[in-house]
């Protein structure tokens, strides 16, 4: 297990965001956090980067204290958003040169040339950040995120805005990532087809809490339904009425 | 594992910011841009005052204080635009994830923000010697402690700013310029202590700038070097700068608590 929650919980004011959630990954795992609007998706991911603190809960990270001793596993992790941009004057290769260094990496040209060559950038390395596409920048973010060879990797939508052509190459790069390194991949995304094809588990969180939790193949027979999208239409509904 | 350490993490943000600079011209002559004219100006009703008031102007003592006061405000603006940028570019986010520690982030904004007022300054200082005859190097050693105590009092500002903007959001953005202004009619520039009415004497004792300009109309017009005004100004900055970083971590911890890390920008 390289990941554990334990009673993690969020209050904002009098808005409980996310309420006692345990839950575990094993290493080399691919998981998706899935829920509606509000089901404290991204208030668990940013929880896990230590970009926010816990009200109550703890978060055990590659066998260490994440809440108090977060520094010592940051440079093991690393986090990708279509709603956090890199600078967005400096080039490409200017932006994965800072991180780069920012994570210690070792001889960081060469794993440039590398990320790069995976992601298809050569040709935009010289190109200003703001002069790309949102599906360039998205793949920009994405080469930032494998920059330091991360064991646990948090991916917020990580193929929106690209189309489905770079979408289902980025999957394939993502498993074969994860293959290769025995990473850890967590992500929230509303897209279950992705879901379906990339993950070895769902997460499905309601209102702050796990309500639900197996493989794609063990929600579909245990509600019975022939995709995702249906039974996580048939968790969100439920007790609305 | 690979890991940096804090010296390389610091060293990669600076090299964010220089990329940023280099990524501009017109940004780094703008840098330079302001404290020239403001040397120029100031240097012309240096040179109508040296004819009817010469004890305004003597020993360049306009022009000396006109481009010392800058240092202040260049590198306080220096630093809290580095931040901004970040806000800007929507960045915090993924500098936070990264293992660079807050302290790191401080040091970074620093070393930019000085290496930004001295490309500022530099030029105006010695365009100041063929244009005006006024030379702030003839200062010799003092100037150091001037500069360095003024460069400081930008900084302990910058830690006050920087930890409202961390806290509350760009709206707080203008208080990057007008924060400055408050203490300048307090820090005694151009007019002597005993000028200042009592009430306003009492505040200015407590601004580190007024000891840094008291000490140097010691210097350029009598001639005296007044350590007692440079170890004041130097004991009060050290204190500002020390609440200025507490300021700045609790504002730090408040946004990790309520989430602001990653939202923060535009």
């Amino acid at each position: 297990m390289i990941l554990q929650t334990e009673n993690l919980t969020k209050k904002f004011s009098s808005v409980l965001a996310v309420d006692d959630l345990s839950f575990g990954l094993e290493g080399g795992t691919i998981s998706a956090l899935l829920g509606g609007n509000g089901a404290g998706k991204t208030t668990t991911l940013s929880m896990l980067l230590g970009l926010l603190e816990p009200t109550s809960g703890g978060i055990r990270l590659f066998d260490q204290d994440f809440i108090r001793n977060r520094y010592s596993v940051l440079g093991r992790m690393n986090f990708s958003s279509p709603y956090v941009d890199l600078p967005q004057r400096l080039t490409v290769r200017e932006n994965l040169t800072v991180y780069a260094k920012l994570y210690g990496v070792k001889k960081p040209k060469e794993r440039i040339d590398q990320v790069c060559e995976e992601f298809r950038l050569q040709e935009l390395l010289d190109r200003r950040v703001r002069k790309l596409s949102s599906g360039q920048k998205t793949r920009v973010s994405l080469a930032k995120s494998l920059i330091n060879r991360p064991e646990f990797l948090l991916l917020d939508e990580p193929t929106a805005s690209l189309d489905p052509d770079t979408t289902s190459w980025i999957r394939d790069l993502l498993k074969n990532y994860r293959d290769s390194q025995g990473a850890t991949i967590l992500f929230a995304s509303h897209d279950m087809r992705e879901v379906e094809l990339l993950c070895d588990e769902v997460l499905l969180m309601k209102k702050g809490k796990l309500i639900e939790r197996g493989s794609p193949q063990e929600l579909l027979n245990k509600h019975n339904r022939e995709n995702l999208e249906q039974v996580f239409l048939d968790l969100s509904r439920e007790g609305q009425d | 594992m690979q890991s940096a350490s804090s010296f390389g993490r610091i060293a990669a943000l600076v090299l964010r910011y220089l990329y940023l600079l280099r990524s501009s011209w017109p940004r780094i002559i703008e840098i330079a841009y302001w404290p020239t004219m403001q040397m120029i100006i100031w240097g012309f009703v240096s040179q109508h005052f040296s004819s009817s008031s010469p004890e305004l102007t003597a020993g360049g003592i306009l022009i000396s204080v006109v481009l010392v006061w800058d240092c202040l405000f260049r590198s306080h603006i220096s630093y809290t635009l580095s931040f901004l940028e970040e806000l800007w570019s929507r960045n915090l986010g993924n500098l936070f994830v990264s293992p660079l520690r807050p302290r790191e982030l401080i040091a970074a904004l620093a070393t930019i923000s000085m290496m930004r007022t001295l490309i500022g300054m530099l030029p105006a200082a010695l365009l100041a010697i063929p244009f005006f005859g006024v030379s702030v190097f003839d200062m010799g050693l003092p100037l150091l402690g001037f500069f360095l105590n003024l460069v400081l009092t930008g900084w302990a500002i910058s830690q006050f700013v920087t930890g409202i903007l961390i806290r509350y959001g760009l709206g707080a953005e203008s208080l990057t310029w007008v924060l400055p202004f408050l203490i300048a009619p307090f820090s005694c520039i151009y007019y002597p202590l005993s000028t200042l009415p009592e009430w306003m004497q009492s505040i200015a004792v407590f601004i580190p700038t007024t000891y840094v300009f008291e000490g140097m109309r010691a210097l350029l017009v009598d001639g005296n070097f007044e350590t007692g005004l440079m170890v004041k100004g130097f004991t009060l900055n050290i204190i500002y700068l020390i609440f200025g970083l507490i300021a700045f971590f609790i504002s730090f911890q408040a946004a990790r608590r309520h989430g602001l890390l990653l939202q923060s920008g535009e």
